[in-house]
């Protein structure tokens, strides 16, 4: 059992950078805060897609595009086929709530193509007071799948087509709400001696396992009494947790 | 020793879930003796089996939870549930200025902690158009390559452990001793380094130090050769290691990895090339990348990088300029103390700094940088407060980890154990 040892590559992401003779990229020095070179495929996109492109501009040396929130999935679908632009890589799935309650809520998605050493910012904003529901992106990069769920999870904000769009940080019978959001207090909406009377009397067999049963398919096969049991805590645990909710809210 | 003693030591064990003891139960003999009593074969008649690995498991670094429907020993299907070491790191850092952000980057990643302390005040000046000084620009590369040793010492110490090699997990951490004290004499600090400032650092390297740091240089290659050629021909770490857990470049990419997990399936990409940042360029450095994409070529690829580290160190002790360590912005950096207290100006400074912080014009930025884990993005948002409307962690172990049901699948139960360790998972950065 030999293995030849780890090589250092002369073809490196860059590659098709390097094929149309652009230089290398370098630190960057002295960034200007507006302006400044854009990125070549927002060109490309206006031409493409027209009206769904709805403005872009250049910050801090990042190109960030506006995207009409039904045209997002075609967009990001585009982009990353397109070999001329290439972004085969997500680096990240976002959200950004301001604390100004005029402003749009926004979604963001970071995109990066490894062959042209390029990184785009894509933004979606939905108006404040409209539901949060953006395409998923899990068809195009699976890395999507847990950054749309996190998404969920701390903003609320629905991917429609993700297949297991679930609480991922917090527990499924999480009920305070959605923490990232700006309405949602620093300390979480129970007092401290709620929290940890939650916390004491936490039913695990109840919170956890029947989740995790249906998932492997094995709860079926469980005896009828157990299988009777664990549906009767699950249902004491969620019907605890939405009087505490509404207790919280009184309060 | 009674009877009823011996039942309440052992009766107190729960059920699983088909209703059998999870314990084997003892039985006691007339002469008093206990007894293992086998419990019945269950029946599973070709059946998939049900199995839990954590939160509290020593082999998944941390409270990591993975759900096993098993084949026999082949794993059909892995769930993994995070979370449990979640503590709202965005969250608060909505509420908290830049500068007093600097302490929860060092508690995300905990194993790199100096490393996310570089990376944010990296973002942190873009977003506020800072240019920091030379001598601080290779200082904090220094402070970025001690902090990747350290953190893949940690990795590969544990991975000896996981797959079940005692002795390289102690001389790595001795060398990773040395760095800590190397650490403790600059900021004062082990693990919570909290070593930068918007603007610079918090202190300057005391005298005497970069003579510790050469010695490192020196002694830390020999210790590394010496625990590689205990595992990098050793059969039973082949064994365990060699077409485990591989994935094509391909998937790599669709999945988002990033650092060794990436280069390890083929693909070069390393933020300190394809995205300089603090003069990296300027270094003379290769980028190792696997064939294979398995455990093995995982840990080839991290010792390489250790001795790339190395290189870059050498070259960075060589270069160091003289000169100011912070850059002389009253905006950010605070003034002498003797000149706070002597001159109006310098303690207007000083009091709007500590009262109401740095404010940063409006605008967003993205900074990625090569943290040992993979491209660790810090993207800030400024509506021209002090405090920013969101802090985002790119998290890469959290990425890399959302990879392991596609990696263990067909694999056998004692594999996820090497392919959990070959991620190089922090909890700390996963659930942040």
């Amino acid at each position: 059992m030999t293995r030849p040892l780890p090589s250092y590559p002369s073809t490196r992401p860059g590659s098709a950078r390097e094929a149309a003779g652009e230089p290398a990229p370098i630190t960057p020095h002295h960034v200007a805060h507006r302006g400044g070179a854009e990125n070549p495929s927002v060109a490309a996109l206006r031409e493409r897609f027209g009206a769904a492109i709805v403005r872009a501009h250049v910050m801090w040396g990042e190109t960030t595009v506006i995207v009409a929130a039904d045209a997002i999935h075609d967009v990001i679908a585009f982009l990353r086929d397109e070999p001329a632009h290439a972004y085969n890589y997500l680096v990240d799935v976002t959200a950004v709530e301001y604390r100004d309650a005029e402003q749009p809520m926004e979604l963001v998605w970071h995109l990066r193509s490894l062959p042209w050493q390029r990184f785009l910012r894509l933004k979606v904003e939905i108006p404040k007071g409209e539901p949060l529901v953006a395409p998923s992106i899990t068809d195009l990069y699976a890395s999507a799948d847990w950054l749309e769920r996190e998404c969920f999870d701390m903003f609320g904000v629905t991917f429609t087509g993700h297949p297991d769009l679930r609480r991922i940080l917090m527990w499924d019978t999480y009920r305070e709400g959605h923490p990232l959001r700006k309405d949602f207090p620093l300390r979480g909406r129970f007092s401290r001696s709620e929290q940890l009377t939650q916390a004491l009397s936490i039913d695990t067999v109840g919170r956890y396992s029947m989740t995790e049963l249906t998932i492997a398919e094995a709860f079926d096969d469980l005896p009828a009494d157990m299988r009777e049991r664990l549906a009767e805590r699950r249902a004491a645990e969620l019907a605890r947790s939405m009087r505490t909710l509404d207790a919280g809210d009184d309060a | 020793m009674s009877r009823r003693t011996i039942e309440m030591a052992v009766g107190t064990s729960g059920v699983d879930q088909f209703g059998r003891p999870m314990r084997a139960p003892l039985a006691v003999r007339g002469n008093g003796a206990l007894v293992l009593e086998a419990p019945p074969e269950p029946e599973l008649e070709g059946d998939h089996m049900l199995i839990n690995i954590g939160p509290q498991h020593p082999a998944t670094h941390g409270v990591l939870r993975l759900v096993l429907e098993l084949d026999g020993e082949t794993v059909v299907r892995c769930v993994p549930h995070i979370g449990y070491l979640h503590c709202g790191f965005e969250k608060i850092g909505e509420y908290r200025q830049y500068n007093q952000i600097i302490p929860w980057t060092d508690r995300e990643d905990y194993l790199n902690s100096i490393g996310n302390n570089v990376a944010f005040v990296l973002g942190c000046e873009r977003l506020f158009g800072i240019q920091i000084t030379p001598r601080c620009t290779v200082l904090r590369v220094i402070a970025m390559e001690m902090s990747r040793i350290m953190s893949h010492l940690v990795w590969m110490g544990t991975t000896c452990i996981d797959i079940g090699a005692f002795t390289p997990f102690l001389w790595l951490y001795q060398e990773r001793e040395n760095l800590y004290n190397l650490l403790e004499g600059w900021v004062g600090a082990r693990l919570t380094t909290s070593a930068t400032r918007v603007g610079g650092m918090a202190a300057e390297v005391p005298d005497g130090w970069m003579d510790g740091l050469k010695a490192f240089i020196r002694g830390f290659p020999k210790t590394l050769d010496e625990a590689d050629r205990m595992l990098a021909r050793n059969g039973i770490w082949m064994g365990r290691t060699v077409g485990i857990g591989a994935l094509s470049a391909d998937e790599a990419i669709n999945y988002g990895l990033s650092g060794a997990m990436l280069r390890a399936s083929g693909v070069a990409y390393d933020v300190r090339k394809d995205v300089p940042y603090l003069d990296y360029e300027t270094y003379d450095f290769d980028v190792p990348v696997g064939t294979q994409g398995d455990v093995y070529d995982r840990y080839l690829v991290r010792v390489e990088e250790m001795r790339q580290s190395i290189r870059i160190l050498e070259q960075a002790v060589q270069r160091l300029p003289d000169g100011p360590l912070n850059v002389d912005d009253p905006r950010v950096i605070l003034p002498p103390k003797t000149r706070a207290t002597s001159q109006m100006e310098s303690m207007i400074h000083h009091f709007k700094l500590v009262m109401e912080g740095p404010r940063p014009p409006i605008g967003e930025v993205y900074v990625p940088v090569e943290s040992p884990k993979g491209e660790k993005g810090y993207y800030l948002v400024s509506d021209g407060t002090s405090k920013p409307v969101r802090w985002r962690i790119r998290p890469p172990a959290f990425v890399n980890l959302s990879a392991i049901p596609r990696m263990v699948e067909g694999h056998l139960l004692s594999d996820v154990i090497a392919i959990n360790a070959s991620i190089d998972i922090v909890m700390g950065e996963i659930d942040r």
